[in-house]
């Protein structure tokens, strides 16, 4: 097909041009990939009750009743009451806000932070490289979780600064693998063409290495944000995260786990949630994956 | 016409190749577009240093094509990447000169060769495959390359990318433009090289080893592409290249490089007529005959030795059949052969030249192209 090209000209063209980007036939594997599209739909199911849980629970996520504590799941309440007579279910669905949110503004700090990082280390070399692999081995070092409470607990206890933390944390994991990117991308010839053009450094770094090394980058975003969601929950238990009345879901499995034998709904819808959105951002993140590297497939 | 501009530009290439021409045969001496002296390129690696390009002279003329054979690793790459000034750590210029076009660029600021680069002087690699960038369409790639040097627009750059596209012989170079790169052939992703290393219309065109990738059926059509464009633009072209066959057919000079040296230079006729060097003889004679299918191919015995292994006398002596005493001791000087051949080899100092029969078994001959 491809020799035929080279000595007939106006041969047909082997494929339609617009639809061969990399991105295009990713998107192709991605909606054939079932799990990675179940995973998308629970995200999808989240997303729209964050943003509709003004509209669809317009009485807040605080209004208490106590003369309605602790009942179980009814028609009026779908997932019962927690120990303030609040209904679980609209501060599930407000909770979806922070927990969506923590995920995604910590993510994208990191891969923001992480990735200047990892193409200064990974392209100048040096000592640049020296000082920014050791400071990621040093983060590395300690279990995240303790590292994110430790910086939690030297800014103070709120969610922003749970997020600064999961951010934090999260950083090397970006840095290293943009590095490592970065370092075999550069080595490769269409740099030194680009450079035999005349380039600049800046222009191959934009133009030339960081499109090359997105699909890793994106592939690694997606599932974190399922581990800085479980991460913020993790604070949130710890009462490090948002602080109430926030319904971080996280919080309210700490809140409620005094009740846990009396009314189990007030625990084990927080806990549903939170399993439910991590199970979607990994399955989507595994989907991903399989569609950007066929490679790694198992 | 939109294209107007562009083909006036390509016309003036054509009229400047004929007075080069003209010059030519009228017995005057052009002056070099490209003159190497004495180029010297180490690497530096922690099991010491790597002299890979030691020593080596040379100069190219507007509109000629320069041959550079030898066999791999002996200095050919690093050469074409010194030249352009690319090579980067652990190796290092550390002695020489590189004048281009009267301007010396051994130690011309990064900004200036960013500006030489691609725009006078231009290169290409071994690897179609892996020389573009496999995220972005050719089209992009082939503006970049424009928009690097020439203050167009987008439109008027695509439109001149499009006409290089036609020019190297590729089909349909709109659809083409809006192409990435693992839709096309090798074959095709070479003349898109090619077109991207002559948009800004190079004086001299670096090929390092442009074919050998390629299956034999498109290495033939990339050396006439390449050629018609040094006949059409007056580009001059160094191709660097192990094949000798290539060399015949396609170059005007040629340089033998041997373990970083220069060991003989000449004109192609020349060379292959009567190589002077022992080790270009040999290459000469590996080279197998068709016409001549039973004697064993000839091999020339012993490896490349790696680059500083050698540091007493001529780089060759220990795969040399002739090597003497003096050989073993020091570098031979050039020694002049007429009409611009020389060889560095001590045989030549001798009276009768080339110890005569032995010479003649498996020199010369082989090929006859």
């Amino acid at each position: 097909m491809e020799t035929m090209l080279e000595r007939k000209p106006g041969a047909p063209q082997p494929a339609k041009t617009a639809e061969a980007s990399l991105w295009y036939g990713a998107w192709r594997a991605l909606k054939k990939n079932k799990l990675a599209v179940i995973g998308a739909c629970i995200i999808l199911v989240f997303i729209l009750c964050a943003l509709l849980a003004p509209l669809l629970k317009p009485e807040g996520f605080d209004a208490e009743n106590l003369s309605a504590r602790l009942k179980p799941p009814s028609g009026a309440h779908w997932f019962g009451t927690d120990d303030f007579g609040r209904d679980i279910f609209t501060r599930i669905l407000y909770g979806a806000r922070i927990s969506l949110w923590v995920g995604f503004s910590s993510v994208t700090g990191a891969i923001i932070v992480g990735t200047v990082l990892g193409i200064l280390a990974g392209f100048y070399g040096r000592w640049i490289d020296m000082i920014i692999s050791r400071l990621f081995d040093i983060m590395l070092a300690f279990p995240s979780i303790l590292l994110a409470i430790a910086i939690v607990a030297v800014l103070g206890p709120s969610l922003q600064n749970a997020l600064i933390a999961i951010a934090t944390v999260n950083i090397p994991n970006f840095g290293r693998l943009v590095r490592s990117k970065v370092l075999s991308i550069k080595e490769e010839e269409y740099i030194l063409a680009a450079r035999a053009i005349g380039m600049k450094d800046s222009r191959i770094l934009l133009r030339h290495i960081l499109p090359n090394s997105l699909a890793p980058i994106i592939v690694q975003g997606t599932l974190s944000i399922a581990t800085a969601i479980l991460d913020a929950a993790a604070l949130g238990f710890l009462g490090l995260g948002a602080q109430p009345p926030h319904p971080e879901w996280g919080r309210m499995l700490s809140d409620s786990r005094q009740y846990i034998t009396d009314a189990p709904w007030t625990v084990i819808f927080p806990g549903l949630a939170i399993a439910l959105t991590v199970l979607g951002f990994n399955l989507l993140g595994d989907g991903v994956r399989d569609a950007l590297d066929p490679k790694m497939k198992k | 016409m939109r294209f107007g501009k562009n083909i006036f530009y390509y016309r003036s290439y054509n009229v400047a190749i004929y007075v080069g021409l003209a010059a030519k045969g009228g017995g005057l001496l052009s002056e070099p577009i490209l003159a190497v002296k004495g180029l010297k390129t180490t690497f530096y690696t922690d099991d010491g240093q790597v002299p890979a390009v030691d020593g080596v002279d040379f100069s190219v003329r507007a509109g000629e094509i320069l041959g550079i054979v030898g066999e791999s690793g002996c200095g050919k790459s690093v050469t074409s990447l010194s030249i352009m000034r690319l090579v980067s750590a652990p190796g290092k210029i550390v002695d020489g000169r590189i004048v281009f076009n009267g301007e010396d660029i051994t130690h011309a600021s990064e900004k200036r060769m960013r500006q030489i680069r691609g725009d006078e002087m231009a290169m290409i690699f071994q690897e179609p495959m892996t020389s573009l960038n496999p995220v972005l369409t050719i089209g992009q790639q082939l503006v970049e390359a424009i928009r690097i040097h020439r203050k167009t627009s987008k439109r008027e750059a695509e439109a001149q990318a499009a006409e290089w596209l036609k020019l190297v012989g590729l089909p349909r170079p709109k659809d083409l433009l809006k192409s990435y790169p693992h839709q096309l052939s090798g074959g095709m992703r070479q003349r898109v090289m090619i077109a991207m290393a002559m948009v800004c219309g190079p004086k001299v065109l670096i090929a390092d080893e442009p074919t050998t990738a390629l299956d034999v059926t498109i290495q033939k059509q990339i050396l006439n592409l390449m050629k018609k464009l040094n006949r059409e633009t007056g580009t001059a072209i160094i191709l660097i290249t192990h094949d000798l066959g290539v060399v015949a057919e396609m170059c005007d000079r040629v340089i033998v490089m041997y373990a970083g040296k220069v060991v003989e230079e000449g004109p192609v006729k020349a060379i292959f007529k009567n190589p002077a060097h022992p080790y270009t003889k040999g290459l000469l004679a590996s080279v197998p005959d068709l016409r001549n299918r039973k004697k064993r191919l000839y091999s020339i015995p012993g490896n490349v030795p790696k680059p500083g292994e050698i540091t007493n006398g001529c780089p060759f002596h220990p795969r040399c059949e002739w090597a003497m005493d003096r050989c073993r001791g020091s570098l031979p000087e050039w020694a002049a052969l007429g009409a611009g051949h020389r060889a560095r080899c001590f045989l030549h100092d001798m009276k009768d030249g080339i110890a005569p029969g032995k010479g003649e078994s498996h020199g010369g001959t082989a090929v006859n192209r």
